[in-house]
């Protein structure tokens, strides 16, 4: 790979590692590791850990994709190695 | 018109679309037959794909489950949908700018060897058959339940149906179904789960209902929910976990690998036209599934407060559980207890002869409710509850008319049907492709080797249906054992493929096959060898979940762990690939000049 091919791999190592910490914060972080102690908070009914457990971690999990999608369109324009 | 004749018409107009689909979208290519010609937009293909993907568990099972376990059966929701993540991130963009047919056709490719792709296509038929066994039972279950058939001849209607779409179509009939399946699956999940949620909150979407307060009290549904099966002896519902917080940990993280390495969902990203089309269309995908999956925790809980609200009328009043007149008259039950009974999904058994029906935890270690139901005379719990029921009588419990029972049917078979021949399609081209072009006979003829697909495809279709009719005592478990084998087979080969580039066949053989069988050794010292009862080895590894506490289902992620180390260590000790390979690697990393995929092994 030349020059530019590793700082490509390098900015995709760098996004897939961001969004791989909020993957992991939202579900094994506030579903299961921090859950009892989010369930003192409450949102409308729901208890937060619970939430996080069987709604929010989901919905974060759709965001991320998309947001991955974009930011990986951005950077396989910048270094130019995007699908014509 | 009456519930018997709904539910026919229901299911005749959704098999009667499927096969129209299929006449429509046949396969004249080999293309078409693996990839649907490489031309599906990204929505599309995630709409296939969440068809593809939700099963007859998904459907039938999976609230059940939850509305059993409360919080701890988060793990299904957060495993199942979590593995779509590391899919977009990890795999799908990669194996799709890689463009060709077949999952061990990348693990061959990448390793340079056919003993890798060989290997590869073992596990893949291993995970996909006894996910396939599944997907047959739930078929004949659904229609036994609501057709009035046998077993037998709802498989074999099954099976017919399948065999037409899948056979004609390859990947072209099967995507264009699933997106139809899609849409009857999506509607009869959420059409019951919306009329629950406000008749009882107020609120028609599920997803907030089930934070709301309830239309009836002052209290919150999760709340109300918590005191009534606290009381009962029941674990409470919002903070019971599945076993300890590192089983479910470990449970969740072996599903989302589990799920991220499944041919049969990673093969529908060769059918987009882009890398780029791939990457979004997990994001689609993921929304499809999103709609059910949050959906599902909605239906399990505000399924198990009217099954309690049903037999004992101090639920809705708010008095006391275990007055005498609380529970329910035993001959006053309503019509559908009745109906499930037949069905053996539903039991009753009056233990203390007072013609009533005394439903809570008889097992309970809490010695308030132990002291109460004594005093009350209540003699052991009189109910029992498959947890299948929740979904399927759903309807009824809510008091739901016909049309929406006849739904739940259809929906049903379209989850099952869906997920059936998508695992047929992986079975089928390992077969033809991987094996009969890979290593038996590489200079077929494109028209030979779609007659060769076909021909697979017609005898999986056959095997599957045997297997579905003759289930061997071993289906139940036999899902957990997909992922498991998904998760530590071919999850690290593929990711190490793409991330390392010094990764070379030794390592990647070795880890492969010491994934798989630490795990299959884990799976066989509870469930017995090859499931066979009786030949368990638990004493050999010092007792059941010996390794920290987690179960054989949870295993995938520590199978997987293992592949890796074993794949580094192996790798340190034996000669880098080959510069081409390293090349290839490269190539595989950068969108730019990717192509239609094509099924040619060389390069």
């Amino acid at each position: 790979m030349d020059k530019s091919g590793g700082a490509y791999w390098k900015a995709t190592l760098g996004l897939l590692t961001k969004i791989l910490i909020v993957w992991f914060m939202v579900s094994f972080g506030a579903g299961i590791l921090f859950a009892d102690w989010l369930n003192n908070i409450h949102l409308g009914g729901y208890p937060v850990g619970f939430w996080f457990a069987q709604q929010g971690s989901i919905y974060v999990f759709v965001a991320l994709i998309f947001i991955y999608a974009k930011k990986m369109g951005e950077i396989d324009r910048k270094f130019d190695v995007h699908e014509e | 018109m009456d519930l018997q004749a709904t539910i026919y018409l229901a299911v005749g107009a959704s098999f009667a679309l499927y096969i129209a689909i299929a006449i429509w979208a046949r396969a004249g290519s080999t293309s078409e037959f693996y990839v649907a010609g490489g031309g599906v937009g990204p929505r599309i293909n995630g709409m296939a794909t969440a068809a593809d993907w939700m099963s007859a568990a998904s459907f039938i099972s999976m609230a059940g489950l939850i509305s059993n376990m409360g919080y701890g059966g988060g793990l299904f929701l957060m495993g199942w949908t979590g593995g779509y993540v590391l899919l977009a991130l990890l795999l799908a963009p990669y194996l799709r700018k890689f463009g060709k047919f077949t999952v061990p056709q990348f693990i061959g490719d990448r390793y340079y060897s056919k003993t890798a792709s060989t290997v590869a296509v073992v596990c893949l038929l291993t995970a996909s058959l006894t996910y396939v066994i599944g997907q047959m039972t739930g078929v004949g279950v659904a229609f036994s339940r609501f057709l009035g058939v046998s077993n037998e001849t709802g498989i074999y209607v099954g099976m017919g149906i399948v065999f037409v779409y899948a056979v004609l179509g390859g990947m072209k009939g099967i995507t264009y179904t699933q997106v139809a399946q899609y849409v009857v699956l999506i509607f009869a999940y959420t059409v019951p789960a919306i009329f629950i949620s406000m008749h009882l909150t107020g609120n028609p979407i599920p997803q907030l209902g089930l934070g709301s307060d309830l239309v009836a009290g002052d209290m919150s549904l999760l709340q109300k929910l918590d005191s009534v099966v606290v009381d009962l002896g029941f674990g409470q519902y919002t903070t019971t976990t599945a076993g300890s917080t590192l089983n479910m940990f470990v449970y969740t993280l072996s599903l989302m690998i589990g799920t991220a390495g499944l041919p049969h969902v990673i093969m529908r990203f060769f059918t987009v036209p882009t890398v780029a089309a791939a990457r979004s269309s997990a994001g689609w995908a993921l929304v499809f599934i999103a709609i059910l999956y949050t959906t599902a925790p909605a239906v399990a809980a505000m399924a198990k407060l009217n099954l309690h609200t049903t037999v004992n009328t101090a639920v809705a009043t708010s008095g006391d559980l275990y007055a005498v007149e609380s529970s329910i008259k035993a001959e006053a039950r309503p019509e559908w207890m009745n109906r499930w009974e037949k069905t053996g999904l539903l039991k009753f058994e009056d233990k203390n002869g007072d013609g009533r029906i005394q439903y809570y935890n008889d097992k309970t270690e809490n010695p308030e409710v132990i002291a109460k139901a004594e005093a009350a005379g209540w003699k052991g719990n009189e109910l029992t509850v498959n947890p299948d029921i929740i979904v399927l009588a759903n309807p009824e419990i809510a008091l739901l008319p016909n049309w929406v029972i006849a739904l739940v049917a259809a929906g049903g078979l379209a989850a099952a049907l869906s997920t059936a021949a998508g695992l047929l399609l992986a079975i089928s081209s390992a077969i033809s492709h991987d094996l009969v072009k890979g290593v038996f006979n590489p200079k077929i003829s494109e028209k030979n080797e779609l007659m060769a697909g076909k021909v697979a495809m017609a005898f999986s279709i056959l095997v599957a249906g045997y297997l579905g009719l003759n289930p061997p005592g071993f289906a139940a478990g036999t899902v957990a054992l997909a992922f498991g084998i998904a998760a530590s087979s071919l999850f690290p080969a593929i990711m190490m493929g793409i991330f390392s580039k010094k990764m070379n066949k030794e390592g990647a053989i070795a880890g492969m096959l010491a994934g798989l069988l630490i795990t299959l050794f884990y799976v066989f010292a509870h469930k017995g060898l090859f499931f066979i009862k009786g030949t368990e080895y638990l004493d050999l590894i010092g007792g059941p979940n010996s390794f920290f506490g987690i179960t054989p289902e949870a295993f995938g992620a520590v199978g997987a762990l293992f592949n890796f180390i074993v794949a580094f260590v192996v790798d340190k000790f034996t000669k880098e690939p080959p510069e081409h390979i390293q090349h290839l690697v490269e190539s595989v990393r950068t969108p730019r000049g990717s192509k239609a995929v094509d099924g040619s092994h060389a390069h």
